[in-house]
């Protein structure tokens, strides 16, 4: 929404403030004011000049010399290439020294150009006669501009030699951009917010008295209006002009809508776009002439229905979409746009004119379905207020008798089911202080309710709202007013009181904590990706046409198929992540990311998915599978996880290397898993190098997690040494050896630790050495050579099940 | 016997001055002291001296000795930290070499601005809490004052799974969820992700994170809103920033405001980052709507409560000057380790 000062100022006559006081008191008391600009920022010295002489250049043919008057007496000489000057005419002149905004070419130059006087050719020129694009404006918003060269003020326009050009252009004024918020819907228009700036300046407001005299007949006569669907049309104002005289509006209506950016038509477009500026209520005008059986029906369409609009375009209805009809067809699509068939032509005689109040949801579903959304239609779908509606049609009534573009027939063809009444609101002053920690009287809050029209009815001790504010249902909607005219600022600053709470990070926060800590020691930075990927991921990842994993959460308007299903892996993101830094040549990649998956307990969904939080690790460069189970195990560490980790290698991931991959087990549960990135993946990913992931399904980690430690003293009694070293067929893993050192160890077992691992030469073929130091020691006493004995004799024998030789 | 010693002595002395290294000087010590050292045969011959005068004799090569002993331990003490000295004057090192630096991982912008927020909050007392990042529509909106046909529902660009299934465009909805609760008094912060259909863009990104607040007892009042955030702003942006309440709408609260704060770049003189205003614009806030608290089961007439709500990347892009939003989900490393 836009509005210019000079507007507002039309209805609060007393508000003299300048364009920053403006928009920061607006500001604050509601109506955002998001910007504004000042039309005549780069018009500096421009007066009104009238052209005394013309005589030819000496020198150069296409230039003339003028003597023009610009009322300061001596008429100065001005220099020109213009084709389009005459003696005579009146015309904006820039004096030496001024600026005008830009060149005739319509391009601006900020903060504009300096005019001096000089020689043109060898003949002094002492200004410049002004196009309309070199004062910032354009032909559309000043039609009467000619074509090419100087604008020159028409014959009729009062004004005088000498006199501010600028001004005498409408151009002095301030266009102020607005956020209007969506409660707001009156705030949409110009009445509204100069409303709300008297309010916000304390000035009164005084908006324009509407009265229409009539010229006699009965608007009956020539029309007929019936809602068959009153439930999306709550309202129906119709009124006939006759004897219609087509023209340009007067200057004063044309500088008022050019410079809300639009573009001055005739009388009747321009009364209806003013009073949609003016009142918010959009208005259309119907060819009388056109309306079949002089009769107007307000229905859905039907199915399929196809209609062409005033924009020459065949558009397609279906069953929900208003119409506008008349006795035999469409003429309108109900609050969008109206009918080519029905528009206002030249030569148009007896016009209908339309005010009137559809459904605004309804409004705006049409406009998306049919794929046109017009000024009107934004406006509707806000929801307007129907008793606007009268006094809109009437205003614009007045204007066509005003600027005698046609005779109004009398009375109004008024449709009026969804009746709208003020709503009223039980006044508590005590209980807006309440809510607002204020101490503001009684009498200062009714001042401040006044102010927006907002009653008090003492009786009832109730505020009752116009219609117009459809944002006012309560109490606090109450509060709001008295708080934005007392000031924001003015309200004190206090913490709350009452019952202390503790403030707390919850379980699952912490350990998510933990994890961070944990990757960022070791060497992996923190990268976050989206929730949503592609379907095509599941291929890229190879997994399995049934995989579980396909079967995810599918977004049914998604910005794009790559954006369309909510992630059942982490991996996707993290190899994306890799990828990227790969293909930018960064060495040594370590990223981590703590992130949702969504897994659907049943598709299509009816309850929420299951969001499982997964800590996902992914590195290339420096470092091997080792030193991903390394972290894993330093986060397992760091969050209490001291039991046996199990890993099994044959975790399943087609997306992993066959030989390289491991389900992380833990007190009997996966937790998740780990390896290194199958060739073929990392390939299709465009990792060129081995890349290694990590994933911890936290919520199945959380269970065995804790931050409690107990202390348990340090040894008192000397440990005893074993070291054992063995053959062993290769494929036996170290996970087995160490299975049975901890199974066979008994009660003494303290630790043990792989100290050499060798395949090779001395090694006979399809066999490894392997070496372990283990550990005894008991808490109580001094070990005996005996204790350890058969503590080592036990385990020797279950390491020669494995078919291990120990080489002593 | 007496001159014997003497000379001993002498000769110790003398070998002591001349002992040029740590072994030399050992090698006096054995000479003289040492079990086959003169001293000591002087000692063993002490069965050669009548036995009246031994413990005069015996007196008097203890004295010596213990004087021998002394003057050694000065000459190896010296000759010591003389050795020290050398080796650390040989052992001087470039201390402008590179370091060796552990190569710990960073964390996320976002991150740190979160853990900043959750930092002050969890001060004054709020806990922290989830919610789903897939949600009901009702929760989303309905109970948050967005009946079905609001304009509300429509400005978000909601992303859909179905009609009761949304992809949460807001964190506001944990404000319904823990009201529901019905444990109260509440204050808690409600971090977490949220998907609104902007195509990507260096502003927009159609995932992106809020951090809600909410905060319902008896009593609280605007001004309680208004001392709470403006206390939030200093600590987050510095002990001088200034705040600014603006009248703004949200269905859920009324009345409602949008916070500014003082530019933490120029201190409010106006400057590029500002965009010359000298504030810049960092949540919605409110007095919770007395429909939420009743759709949630908190009689209005009794309990009042506010509530807020802000971007993190917007903070986290203000805060650390990123200029391009896209960069936070690009996980490139070179831009991570800034952070």
């Amino acid at each position: 929404m836009d509005t210019s000062l000079s507007w507002i100022k039309a209805y609060v006559p007393d508000l003299d403030v300048t364009a920053q006081e403006y928009m920061d008191a607006m500001t604050l008391s509601g109506t955002k004011v998001e910007g504004c600009a000042a039309l005549d920022a780069d018009l500096e010295n421009i007066v009104v000049g009238e052209i005394l002489k013309i005589e030819r250049h000496p020198d150069a043919e296409k230039l003339v010399i003028c003597q023009v008057d610009v009322g300061t007496g001596e008429p100065v000489q001005i220099v020109t290439g213009a084709p389009n000057v005459e003696e005579g005419q009146k015309v904006p002149v820039v004096l030496d020294g001024g600026r005008v905004a830009g060149g005739h070419d319509g391009k601006l130059t900020p903060g504009g150009v300096k005019i001096k006087k000089g020689k043109l050719r060898g003949v002094e020129s002492n200004g410049m006669m002004c196009s309309i694009e070199e004062l910032g404006q354009t032909k559309e918003l000043f039609p009467e501009s000619p074509e090419y060269g100087i604008y020159v003020f028409p014959e009729n326009a009062d004004v005088k030699a000498g006199e501010n050009a600028v001004k005498a252009l409408g151009l002095n004024d301030v266009i102020f951009e607005y956020e209007i918020t969506s409660n707001r819907v009156d705030c949409y228009s110009v009445i509204g917010i100069a409303r709300e700036a008297a309010a916000t300046f304390r000035k009164k407001f005084v908006p324009p008295a509407v009265k229409v005299k009539g010229s006699g007949g009965d608007v009956n006569d020539y029309i007929r209006v019936d809602v068959k669907d009153a439930d999306l049309c709550p309202r129906y104002c119709a009124r006939v002009v006759k004897n219609i005289k087509l023209a340009p509006s007067p200057k004063w209506m044309q500088r008022r809508l050019a410079v809300n950016g639009i573009r001055p038509i005739n009388n009747i477009v321009d009364i209806t776009n003013y009073v949609m500026e003016e009142y918010g209520q959009p208005m259309h005008a119907y060819d009388l002439d056109t309306i079949a059986g002089h009769q107007i029906l307000v229905r859905r369409a039907d199915q399929g229905e196809k209609f062409v609009t005033l924009d020459g375009q065949e558009r397609t209805m279906d069953d929900s979409v208003l119409m506008i009809c008349d006795g035999e067809k469409p003429i309108g699509i109900a609050g969008i746009m109206g009918g080519e068939n029905s528009m206002i032509t030249d030569h148009v005689q007896t016009m209908l004119f339309e005010a009137a109040c559809f459904d605004g949801v309804n409004i705006r579903l049409s406009a998306k379905k049919i794929g046109l959304r017009t000024d009107a239609s934004g406006k509707f779908e806000k929801g307007l207020d129907p008793n606007n509606a009268q006094a809109a049609i009437d205003r614009a009534c007045q204007l066509i008798e005003e600027l005698g573009a046609g005779e109004v027939v009398d009375g109004m063809v008024d449709v009026y089911t969804g009746i709208k009444e003020p709503v009223r609101v039980p006044f508590d002053p005590e209980r807006i202080n309440a809510l607002l920690g204020t101490d503001i009287s009684k009498e200062q809050m009714l001042e401040y309710l006044r102010m927006v029209e907002l009653e008090y009815d003492q009786e009832a001790n109730e505020i009752v709202a116009p219609t117009f504010r459809q944002d006012i249902g309560c109490l606090a909607d109450l509060a709001e007013e008295v708080a934005r005219f007392y000031g924001y600022d003015n309200i004190p600053s206090t913490l709350p009181k009452g019952e202390a709470t503790t403030g707390k990070l919850p379980f699952k926060l912490r350990v998510e904590a933990a994890a961070r800590d944990i990757a960022e020691f070791c060497g992996f930075s923190q990268g976050m990706s989206y929730s949503f990927e592609s379907p095509k991921v599941f291929d890229k990842l190879e997994l399995d046409g049934e995989d579980p994993l396909r079967r995810a959460v599918t977004i049914s308007n998604p910005l794009g198929e790559d954006f369309s299903i909510m992630r059942t892996t982490p991996l996707n993101g993290m190899l994306v992540s890799l990828a990227t830094n790969y293909n930018r040549r960064n060495k040594d990649v370590r990223l981590y990311e703590l992130g949702n998956i969504y897994i659907a307990e049943e598709l299509p969904l009816t309850k929420l998915p299951d969001e499982r939080m997964q800590f996902t690790l992914g590195m290339y460069g420096e470092g091997d599978f080792y030193t991903m189970k390394g972290v894993v195990e330093e986060f397992f560490d760091k969050i209490g996880m001291r039991e046996k980790k199990v890993y099994n290698p044959q975790a399943g991931k087609n997306f992993l290397h066959p030989g390289r991959q491991a389900e992380i087990r833990y007190g009997g549960k996966s937790v998740g898993y780990l390896g290194e990135v199958h060739p073929a993946v990392a390939d299709a990913y465009g990792i060129g190098e081995r890349a290694y992931v990590a994933v911890l399904d936290m919520p199945s980690v959380l269970p065995f997690a804790t931050f409690d430690r107990k202390y348990e003293g340090i040894a008192k009694y000397p440990a005893v040494n074993r070291d054992i070293s063995m053959v062993i067929p290769k494929e036996v893993l170290a996970g087995q050896i160490e299975e049975v050192i901890e199974s066979k160890g008994g009660s003494y077992l303290e630790s043990f630790q792989l100290f050499d691992i060798y395949e090779g030469a001395q090694i006979k073929p399809g066999f490894k050495s392997v070496a372990y130091s283990i550990v005894f020691r008991a808490k109580d006493k001094t070990l005996e050579e005996a204790d350890v004995a058969a503590a080592m004799k036990r385990i020797l024998k279950g390491l020669e099940a494995l078919n291990a030789e120990l080489r002593q | 016997m007496k001159e014997k010693l003497q000379k001993i002595r002498e000769r110790a002395m003398a070998q002591i001055q001349a002992a040029g290294n740590l072994n030399s000087l050992n090698d006096v010590r054995v000479a003289i002291l040492g079990k086959k050292g003169e001293l000591t045969s002087v000692l063993k011959g002490m069965k050669e001296v009548a036995p009246e005068d031994r413990p005069k004799v015996g007196q008097l090569v203890n004295e010596t000795r213990e004087e021998i002993e002394r003057v050694l331990d000065e000459a190896k003490k010296k000759m010591e930290a003389l050795v020290r000295e050398e080796k650390l004057k040989a052992e001087v090192i470039d201390v402008t070499l590179p370091a060796k630096k552990n190569q710990v991982g960073h964390r996320h912008p976002n991150t740190i601005a979160l853990e900043e927020v959750e930092r002050i909050f969890i001060g004054m007392g709020y806990e922290v809490v989830e919610g789903p990042e897939i949600e009901y529509d009702l929760y989303n909106f309905e109970k948050l004052n967005i009946p079905e046909g609001h304009p509300a529902k429509d400005e978000q660009d909601t992303f859909y799974i179905n009609k009761e299934i949304v992809l949460r465009t807001q964190t506001s909805p944990c404000q319904a969820r823990v009201m529901e609760q019905g444990k109260l008094p509440i204050r808690m912060i409600a971090p977490g992700r949220v998907f609104r259909s902007d195509e990507v863009d260096a502003t927009h990104s159609p995932s992106f994170h809020q951090i809600e607040g909410l905060v319902v007892d008896k009593n609280i009042t605007f001004a309680d809103l208004k001392g709470t955030l403006e206390e939030f702003a200093r600590e987050l942006f510095g002990a001088e920033t200034k705040t600014k309440f603006r009248p703004h709408h949200f269905p859920f609260t009324e009345p409602s405001a949008e916070v500014d704060v003082s530019c933490f770049k120029c201190g409010g003189k106006g400057c590029r980052f500002c965009k010359g205003s000298g504030w810049i614009e960092i949540l919605g806030c409110g007095v919770v709507h007395p429909h939420v608290l009743e759709m949630c089961g908190i009689d209005p007439e009794e309990y009042t409560g506010f509530a807020f709500g802000m971007g993190l990347e917007r903070i986290a892009l203000l805060k650390y000057e990123i200029d391009d939003m896209r960069l936070l989900y690009e996980n490139d490393i070179r831009f991570l380790k800034q952070f």
